[in-house]
């Protein structure tokens, strides 16, 4: 317990100095993770012998006095829609759970190469896609603050998993506020980079115009350790941007002096927890303590994000999981059962006599791909893929597809005009704090519409982070939403670390004593 | 053809594989003939996760063959998917173009050189840019419904020319095909090897009919399954004659009910074209902008640069022949159809020669059938332009005739020797013209029989003492022999 809560600046230091080994670190979360992830389960997969080994390893090298990458002998988690070679990379779904990749992501990949331990994949809602982790076909994720409550989602693994000290950092996506939204409800940091900061490639894709990969740690200045080695150009995601990496470890602590945070009045409308409306606005007010100016502005296509984002991520995602068809890879229906059904469809056609309901019987092969993904995919998905696939469909595509593109551009302008006023926009993350389990989970609208605050971020392109900044009077997390220009995640860093400094939410430990479930 | 009591019309849509080391969208090799499924990777797989990279040379040989098609070049193009579901199709979409392709509007030139129809420009409707699918390979014969998939050719570049309905006949089909083949060689963007697919074409073909009543279209028919130029020829032949027959019979007109656009299969064997099974619905592809690719901008100087760098194209070669070497049409075409490395040893040949008749004369007979029957290419052919410009000399000045030239060529082409070496070898000596005439004198006066029938205007008899010439002496020139026969018999004459 002593070293879980630590911050991954101070274990580093640690490390480096030699007062902690990685086995030992390592094996202090691993021991967390088994008291703890019966009642979170905020791991899919672990790997204890793998990640020990590889400790061992860095160790080894430390001693030997090797040179080590930036994150050498760290622990960390990622999340289960995130490529490793030879790993199964399920996506939390029934569709993928024996996939195997044969590649590392490159998010993957950098971690590796920066001496990372990887401990193992966290949950998530199906393919990322949801807003609670209880669209996971391995069950949900619960809340450490309240194991009754969702985590939030879709990367409520990698939230949860921080949350309950068993990782100091973790790897998220954020598609529509994946990131933000359940460092929220967990009452951690969670950064949605730039998109283009981070390489897409290897991340098992949702909606590719809005995927990002991002960091999850406990404080701004642990996001920093670790966005600094997912982000940069790579050759391989055309996506990606060629732009140099600033230095965010070491820029974190400087002031920034005459920051002027802007507040939008769309995101104090209706929908809006009071409870919530005071925590951020009680945020706001510490930064114009720390000597921000705070000036209103407006972002008036904000109102029209929701619809936008419901269009653009399901058209994109209808394309995406076309691949999952149970020809490939991934889940197959039973051949033999579904044969046996067709050849008996087929006889009693052929007995009755009807050659026009005999031509329309579907083909065996048309059968399998229907039988594999009615099995394959749990209801959230197919839900999407419907949508999307209805929204593209011949006679459709102007009216949602093309109409949903150019809001999308509406809405980036809107925030290209704010930003030329403020520095950085300061809101909530979320309308609520953590509800309970499945609460919304037969309500997909009033679910889609916890995303009010956080899709336009996507859709726009922009980086954005979620904060803690207060509790309810239900002990759970409230988080702060800043969101920054194009590649100003170094300003959004500091704008958070100068927010940490000055409060202590980030530092409140769930009590994780709470009966299981 | 102008008999018939209707008009074919007909659009061809080619898809050719570019002649790319790598695939489309990943580094896949492109390579023909691996075995199944060892060319591939996360990408051209279409694993979870892995995302599509384009590959600049193919859009640059994409490029250069669409300036070559004289296709307006947009400044921007994008990528869309093409969604259907297909076991060889690993993303169930295939990365294509849809509204913004790379070029459009342009055309290719056609002409016959005997003149079979009228020289016209083809129109090209758009040249884009898509990866190919992989193989599917049903085991039928086992009769176990087994189906095997080889993704080695899933992501190939394929270029997709589609050309407006502007072939009037199954023979200027053919002819487009064969002009826009040997463009593609010259532009050295594609083997065009239709055996292993890298070139493929579906045709689309109906009937214009006067009737009384004015002019009637016959349903439009996509052919296909088509693997050779002159099975699209025969196939398009067959289907002019089908749908005539076939709306003799039922009248079935474009757009009546009923008469939508249909599929048929070539059937080499039969030679017959058969309806294809198709959905009652017509398909919905769905396409969308590629949000994992960025749209590709070209810039007019960029063009410009192509443009440039063509280099002399087909048509334009076929002209500059027949301007500078005084060569026909017909001379031209066989030449330039050959390729640029035979016209280079043509102009090579022509311009040591200053004959380009005579030049052209000895590389269409000569060297073409000896390439031809050594099934070679140009670049293995042992004699070289200089060698033979050499052997043409001796003919221009009258040391040999054509037949012991060709003698000489061919000692030249069996042991490599040059034609000097060769000419002696053969034991070809030059002529002195008196011993010419030595032999011509005596020839003439052991046969008075043949100077009288040449005195009487009949100089074919001529031919008999050239050939007594010849065996008196096989280097005599039947040329001057001929000449100083003449001469002779009219100094005798007078």
């Amino acid at each position: 317990m002593s070293l879980c809560y630590c911050s991954a600046v101070e274990l580093l230091g640690k490390l480096a100095a030699g007062a902690v080994s990685s086995v030992e670190l390592t094996r202090c979360f691993l021991d967390q993770i088994a008291a703890h992830d019966g009642t979170v389960h905020a791991f899919l997969r672990l790997d204890g012998d793998a990640a020990l080994a590889r400790a061992a390893q860095i160790d080894q090298r430390r001693r030997a006095g090797q040179p080590l990458g930036p994150l050498a002998g760290l622990p960390l988690a990622v999340k289960d829609n995130l490529c490793i070679r030879g790993q199964p990379t399920t996506c939390a779904s029934r569709m993928l759970e024996h996939f195997v990749p044969p590649y590392d992501a490159t998010a993957v990949a950098r971690l590796l190469q920066a001496d990372a331990v990887i401990l193992g994949k966290t949950n998530l809602d199906e393919f990322a896609m949801g807003s609670t982790t209880e669209t996971s076909h391995f069950g949900p994720t619960r809340n450490p603050w309240d194991v009754q409550c969702v985590p939030g989602g879709s990367s409520g693994g990698a939230a949860a998993s921080l949350a309950a000290g068993m990782t100091p950092l973790s790897v998220g996506s954020d598609t529509g506020g994946s990131i933000r939204q359940p460092a929220s409800f967990c009452g951690v940091t969670g950064l949605k980079p730039t998109y283009g900061r981070v390489s897409r490639y290897g991340l098992v894709a949702f909606a590719s115009s809005l995927d990002q990969i991002g960091p999850l740690a406990r404080s701004a200045a642990d996001a920093a350790l670790l966005l600094q080695v997912l982000a940069g150009y790579d050759p391989l995601d055309s996506t990606s941007a060629n732009i140099p990496v600033p230095d965010y470890a070491q820029t974190i602590g400087q002031p920034l002096e005459g920051l002027t945070v802007g507040v939008a009045r769309e995101h104090f409308g209706e929908g809006l927890d009071a409870e919530i409306e005071v925590a951020v606005r009680d945020a706001v007010r510490v930064y114009q303590s720390l000597g921000a100016k705070i000036r209103d502005i407006s972002l008036p296509h904000s109102k029209y994000a929701i619809a936008t984002y419901y269009i653009i991520a399901p058209c994109e995602a209808s394309g995406n999981l076309a691949r999952y068809d149970g020809v490939h890879y991934g889940y197959r229906t039973d051949e033999p059962a579904m044969l046996a059904e067709w050849n008996a469809q087929r006889r009693q056609l052929d007995a009755a006599g009807d050659p026009r309901a005999l031509d329309k019987l579907d083909s065996t092969l048309v059968r399998m791909y229907r039988r594999s993904r009615a099995e394959g995919f749990g209801a959230e998905v197919k839900r999407r893929v419907m949508l999307g696939t209805y929204a593209l469909s011949a006679g459709y595509y102007d009216a949602y597809y093309l109409k949903a593109l150019r809001v999308r551009r509406l809405i980036r302008r809107d925030f290209d005009e704010a930003f030329r006023e403020v520095d950085v926009i300061a809101g909530p993350v979320a309308p609520t704090a953590a509800y309970r389990l499945g609460e919304k989970l037969d309500d997909p609208l009033a679910m889609y519409l916890g995303d009010l605050y956080t899709v336009s971020t996507n859709l726009a392109g922009l980086p954005g982070i979620s904060i803690p900044c207060g509790f309810t009077r239900d002990s759970l997390p409230i988080g702060l939403q800043l969101q920054g220009p194009p590649m100003q995640e170094e300003r959004l860093l500091r704008a958070a670390h100068l927010f940490q400094q000055a409060t202590d939410w980030h530092t409140r430990r769930p009590p994780l004593t709470s009966t299981r479930p | 053809m102008s008999t018939q009591p209707y008009e074919v019309v007909i659009g061809l849509e080619v898809h050719v594989q570019l002649l790319t080391q790598s695939k489309m969208f990943c580094r896949c090799s492109t390579c023909f003939g691996a075995a199944p499924n060892t060319q591939t990777c996360p990408v051209c797989t279409g694993m979870p996760g892995s995302l599509p990279v384009m590959n600049r040379e193919a859009f640059q040989l994409s490029l250069k063959t669409a300036v070559a098609l004289n296709c307006e070049i947009p400044e921007f193009t994008k990528w869309d998917r093409k969604q259907y579901y297909y076991p060889d199709l690993p993303k169930n979409y295939q990365i294509s173009q849809y509204d913004l392709p790379l070029s459009r509007e342009g055309w290719l030139e056609i002409s016959d050189p005997k003149g079979a129809f009228e020289p016209k420009r083809v129109r090209i409707i758009r040249a884009h840019l898509e990866e190919d699918a992989g193989k599917s390979m049903h085991d039928e014969v086992a009769g176990k419904a087994d189906s095997r998939i080889d993704l080695n050719r899933a992501g190939t570049p394929l270029l997709e020319i589609v050309s407006y309905p502007d072939l009037r006949s199954p023979q200027e089909a053919r002819t487009y095909l064969d002009e826009l083949k040997l463009l593609l060689a010259y532009l050295g963007v594609s083997d065009c090897n239709m055996q292993e697919g890298s070139l493929r074409v579906d045709a689309n073909i109906n009937l214009h009919i006067p009737t009384p009543a004015g002019k009637v279209a016959t349903p439009i028919v996509e052919v296909k399954n088509m693997n050779s130029f002159r099975a699209v020829e025969r196939a398009l032949t067959y289907e002019a004659a089908r749908q005539y027959d076939a709306w003799q019979e039922t009248g079935l007109t474009l757009g009546a009910p009923g008469g939508h656009k249909t599929t048929r299969g070539w059937d080499d064997q039969a030679q017959v074209t058969r309806p294809q099974r198709q959905k009652e619905e017509s398909s919905d592809y769905r396409y969308f902008p590629d949000p994992d690719l960025v749209p590709v901008t070209v810039k007019p100087d960029e063009v410009q640069r192509v443009r440039r760098g063509l280099g002399e194209l087909p048509a334009a070669l076929r002209q500059r022949l027949q301007a500078t070497y005084g060569i026909d049409a017909y001379d031209a075409d066989v030449i330039v159809n050959q390729g640029r490395a035979l016209v280079d040893y043509y102009v090579a040949l022509a311009d040591a020669v200053g004959d380009g008749k005579r030049a052209s004369n000895w590389v269409q007979q000569d060297v073409l059938r000896t390439l031809n029957e050594r099934n070679i290419g140009i670049d293995a052919f042992p004699i070289s332009a200089a060698a033979l410009a050499e052997l043409l000399h001796m003919v221009q000045r009258g040391d040999l005739d054509n037949s012991r030239a060709r003698d000489v060529f061919g000692e030249m082409l069996s042991s490599g020797k040059s034609p000097a070496d060769a000419l002696q070898a053969l034991g070809i000596a030059r002529v002195d013209r008196g011993e010419i005439v030595e032999l011509c004198q005596r020839l003439l006066s052991e046969n008075p029989q043949i100077v009288a029938e040449v005195k009487g205007g009949k100089q074919k008899a001529l031919g008999a003492l050239i050939g007594q010439a010849k065996r008196h002496n096989p280097n005599a020139n039947p040329a001057t022999v001929r000449e100083v026969c003449l001469q002779l018999i009219e100094t005798m004459s007078s």
